[in-house]
């Protein structure tokens, strides 16, 4: 394992020799230390690494992510594992907002809660969150599911379009077009293998299924309060 | 009026004229606000309303078949490892596929080569065709972030982070069900036939201080090699473009109200964002308030036709320009040839501006196969590649009038205005005074 501290190396150091694996691999595993809030660490990645991170990163860390495997010992800031398109990027902390937001592919796992618009316009990312989420999460959701274990905050759901959403707890409101819908068996299925990949004991019968309820598709006059 | 009109003793209001009647009974009968694509249509002051002052006696002009105007430009060297050259100042502007055909992109990418210049994607992502046929290809980051891939971030030339548009500063893009072909969908991720109303808000940094780190982030991703532009449209231009070069861009793109769009609320069109010429200045007075003219490079859009609009907002003190709709309509857009098919759609060659529709009888703002089909990509971008090098002619035409060897060597002090507007908005002197309307001076 090769171990880079950022109280020694700079971001862009440490970015340029992930970055540098993806031509050639040549150090499968890698051991950030002291990353002290700093941004974008472990950003652009495209290459089957196993990276931990030990301690709390900031802005848009593991953003874009590609078949790396990310763990963050720590708290992230805001837009963790952002548009991510394939690999797993797990916090053991909590995450601030626009956590896996646009994400594509792979799996991002919050150990812990997460901020507000959690999910927001993700296009095919599954997102499981051990806590709660904030307001807004799933906003514009296309693709993918997002399944929060805790309680989710206002507006969940708001405006959208087939992404799958799970929750066990409570939710403070569902946005526009955000409704529940009937759990079955191919729902609790889905939902056992997410959380079994997340690593998190929780029974799938207790969650209950958001989805579009698809009524704003298409503009039509009468639903002109919606908007 | 019409002269059969005035015969008739009929008077049309000037507050409640024929047009304002009929959209009222078009909004009271359909229930929704017009959508339209194109650009504003009302008249504002724009660059017909400037003058060059040619050199005579003291100035020294250039012989206009024989001394050198050079017209290349270097865009993002401030901080990008591989900044862009271009060879002339005119760069097309982000159109997304969706908006418009696989061959309108393709052909795009094959006339901005043939000359030397850059080309853009739009919402939706990164195509083959336009990769395959752009030389220089600007990838946009939009806030729908749809197609949005790393993979396509580093094949790019340069990223352009997408704030607004001139056409609907504030508001997101829009692609109705109509032109979602599988094609678009899949980019897209989205089923086939929704209305697809862009995010007008990046979904993962607020504010200008956020910008910052996700400038750093790019940069990051893409290894500190590609220029990051930064798109605003035109309203509160001097605040934003101060905001965007202390946030690191690059290359400040700015669009004024005139700039295009394939989707939008009229209401929007017409009534958001200010006119382009009133934003230039504006860009200018900011990058030289902080050390940035010329470092980082000012890119014009919103209403550029042809040479003398490049050379007045280049003396205005842009770097470069970017066309959008005279692209299109270089390819064929609104050509007489289609005159019955327009016809048909209720529209006429000159007027046509429902690019939301997709039936473009010229093949360019469809994603219809058998329309589509209409447009030869290698003579669209031969016609594109023609109108580009007349664009610049006529630019190093003026130049050299002016006695500049360089399209960069323009300055305001080359331009007077013929209108008080203009001249207040583009901060030179009506023509014949020294008179700058709202920076003192003698006045007549």
């Amino acid at each position: 394992m090769k171990t880079v501290s950022l109280a020694e190396h700079t971001v862009r150091e440490l970015n340029q020799m992930l970055h540098d694996q993806a031509r050639q691999l040549t150090e499968p595993e890698w051991l950030i230390t002291d990353p002290d809030g700093r941004h974008a660490i472990a950003a652009g990645l495209d290459q089957e690494l196993a990276i931990t991170i030990e301690g709390h990163a900031g802005y848009y860390c593991a953003g874009m992510n590609q078949r790396a495997t990310v763990t963050v010992e720590g708290t992230v800031g805001v837009g963790v594992a952002e548009n991510m398109m394939s690999g797993l990027v797990r916090v053991r902390g909590d995450a601030s907002q626009s956590a896996g937001a646009t994400g594509h592919g792979g799996l991002l796992v919050i150990e812990g809660n997460a901020s507000a618009r959690c999910g927001i316009s993700m296009k095919g990312i599954d997102i499981v969150v051990g806590g709660n989420v904030g307001h807004m999460s799933a906003f514009m959701g296309q693709a993918g599911r997002l399944v929060i274990c805790g309680d989710a905050g206002e507006a969940l759901g708001d405006s959208l379009y087939e992404c799958r959403i799970y929750v066990r707890g409570t939710v403070k409101s569902p946005g526009a077009d955000c409704v529940e819908k009937e759990m079955r068996v191919e729902h609790r299925e889905e939902l056992a293998r997410l959380l079994q990949q997340a690593g998190l004991d929780a029974d799938p019968a207790s969650f209950r299924r958001y989805g579009s309820a698809r009524q704003l598709y298409n503009f039509k006059v009468d639903n002109a309060d919606a908007y | 009026m019409s002269e059969r009109d005035r015969q008739a003793g009929l008077r049309e209001s000037a507050t409640f004229d024929r047009q304002t009647i009929q959209e009222i009974q078009r909004a009271a009968a359909t229930g929704i606000y017009d959508i339209r694509g194109f650009g504003a249509k009302r008249r504002v002051p724009h660059f017909d309303d400037l003058l060059f002052l040619g050199a005579s006696m003291s100035r020294y002009p250039l012989e206009g078949y024989r001394e050198k105007c050079a017209t290349d430009v270097v865009l993002g060297d401030l901080h990008a490892g591989r900044p862009l050259h271009l060879e002339i100042p005119v760069t097309i502007a982000g159109m997304s596929f969706g908006a418009l055909s696989a061959q309108a992109k393709e052909a795009l990418g094959r006339g901005a080569s043939e000359v030397g210049t850059s080309t853009t994607t739009g919402d939706g992502g990164m195509t083959d065709e336009e990769r395959g046929q752009s030389r220089q290809l600007v990838y946009q980051y939009l806030p729908s972030r749809y197609g949005m891939n790393p993979d396509h971030l580093r094949m790019a030339d340069a990223v352009e982070l997408v704030l607004g548009q001139g056409a609907k500063p504030g508001g997101g893009g829009m692609l109705l069900g109509q032109k979602i072909s599988d094609r678009v969908a899949a980019m897209r991720t989205l089923p086939k036939g929704v209305d697809q109303r862009s995010a007008c808000r990046h979904p993962d940094w607020t504010g200008p201080d956020d910008l910052a780190i996700k400038i750093e982030e790019l940069r990051e991703i893409t290894d500190w090699q590609k220029p990051i532009y930064v798109k605003i449209g035109a309203t509160r231009t001097y605040y934003d473009v101060k905001l965007a070069v202390k946030a690191g861009a690059d290359v400040v793109v700015l669009d004024g109200m005139q700039g295009g769009t394939a989707a939008t609320q009229e209401v929007f069109i017409e009534h958001v964002g200010i006119p382009t010429l009133a934003a230039i200045p504006q860009a200018v007075q900011a990058l030289q308030e902080m050390g940035m003219h010329r470092r980082v490079q000012l890119v014009v859009s919103g209403g550029i036709r042809n040479g003398a609009d490049v050379a007045k907002a280049m003396a205005l003190g842009a770097d470069a320009v970017g066309i959008g709709t005279a692209a299109l309509i270089a390819l064929g857009c609104n050509h007489p040839r289609w005159e019955e098919d327009y016809a048909r759609i209720g529209s006429a060659a000159g007027f046509y501006d429902d690019y939301h529709e997709g039936r473009d009888p010229a093949g360019i703002s469809t994603q219809d196969p058998e329309l589509a089909a209409r447009l030869d990509p290698v003579a669209g971008g031969r016609r594109l590649a023609n109108f580009l090098r007349v664009m610049t002619m006529e630019a190093q035409t003026i130049a050299r009038a002016c006695g500049k060897s360089h399209l960069h060597n323009l300055e305001p002090e080359d331009l007077v205005a013929i209108t008080i507007e203009a001249s207040a908005m583009a901060r030179v002197p009506l023509a014949g005074t020294d008179w700058i309307p709202g920076r003192g001076g003698p006045g007549f």
